[in-house]
């Protein structure tokens, strides 16, 4: 409980799905042309999850057109519509910055299947 | 004095950020503002000039002189913590004991803030006035961080008054001037003040209508 969480409390989103660092998401951004308002879709594979609360952002890397291009948005902003969760990865780190030295098959997140078996 | 002056005393909660209406993040500081209540209205009869005392803050009554609780009880409210006077040419307008908290203000005008800084401790001259210091390289031993030459030799044979030099840093009254307010929470006495305010989280902080409105 912090002092802040009422202020916050305004700002916060609840339909945000539960995502992590190697997902790959459909993130709907909302674009203003004029007086215009349309939906456009970032797809890509999630690297990064930082900050906390109402601070948090989340990055989305794809490679379009051969060209890595990575967008940053903070998970609470009124401009994204929605958030798809497209698949989930099997990676073992929180921040997947290797990703932006690699290139082809290499760059591949494998999928992460079920959930893994708990040894009981 | 022919100028309306409003003015509130809160605390410093913190900050955080909101979204404004172009969906921008708009930084913000959280000033708890009020209530404080009037403790003395000035009239140029009485006193020479027209302002306005207000109060805000809990305080122990044992903790209160009586010189200081005799004042309070002649407004007729429970001893507050801190005072002020704000002078302004409506002073009539208000009345002994009369509620003063966020509502004072509307979402979009700007204010001055007032409060104190956080205290730097003995602070090098870098820190303190923005001195690019000396060299990394190319020489320079143990002298980094220094201030270089502070005047001439013989003539004029002493350091000039003023000088920029290491010293004590923060502690003091500083008053920001013309932020926007970003919104108000009159209910629960909570103004947004965009950007940044002097003092700490818990510090006291005066705000009011702008000195020199931009």
């Amino acid at each position: 409980m912090h002092t802040l969480d009422s202020v916050d409390a305004a700002s916060l989103r609840s339909d945000i799905p539960a995502f992590r660092a190697g997902d790959t998401v459909k993130v709907h951004v909302k674009v203003i042309e004029g007086n215009k308002s349309r939906i456009q879709v970032f797809q890509g594979v999630v690297i990064a999850r930082s900050g906390a609360g109402i601070n948090e952002t989340f990055t989305v890397r794809k490679v379009s057109y051969g060209v890595g291009v990575e967008r940053i948005f903070p998970i609470h902003t009124p401009t994204v519509d929605k958030i798809e969760l497209v698949s989930r990865g099997d990676v073992r780190r929180a921040k997947l910055y290797y990703l932006r030295e690699l290139r082809g098959k290499k760059a591949k997140i494998r999928e992460l299947r079920d959930t893994p078996k708990t040894s009981a | 004095m022919g100028t309306n002056v409003k003015g509130v005393l809160g605390t410093k909660l913190g900050m955080t950020q909101v979204w404004d209406e172009n969906n921008k993040i708009v930084p913000v500081t959280v000033v708890q503002a009020g209530p404080c209540v009037v403790t003395q209205v000035r009239t140029p009869e009485t006193d020479g000039y027209s302002a306005v005392q207000i109060a805000f803050g809990a305080i122990d009554p044992r903790k209160v002189n009586k010189p200081q609780a005799g004042h309070f009880a002649k407004a007729g409210v429970t001893p507050r913590r801190h005072v002020v006077e704000i002078r302004t040419a409506d002073a009539s307008e208000y009345t002994l004991g009369q509620e003063i908290g966020a509502d004072t203000f509307e979402a979009g005008q700007l204010i001055d803030a007032v409060g104190t800084t956080k205290g730097k401790g003995f602070a090098g001259v870098m820190k303190r006035h923005g001195f690019h210091g000396l060299r990394a390289s190319h020489g320079v031993q143990r002298k980094h961080r220094s201030p270089g030459s502070i005047g001439g030799c013989a003539t004029p044979g002493r350091v000039f008054k003023g000088m920029k030099m290491a010293g004590r840093m923060g502690g003091a009254r500083q008053t920001t001037q013309n932020l926007i307010v970003q919104s108000i929470d009159a209910e629960n006495g909570i103004v947004l003040v965009k950007g940044a305010v002097p003092g700490p989280k818990g510090g006291l902080v005066f705000l009011r209508t702008p000195a020199k409105e931009a």
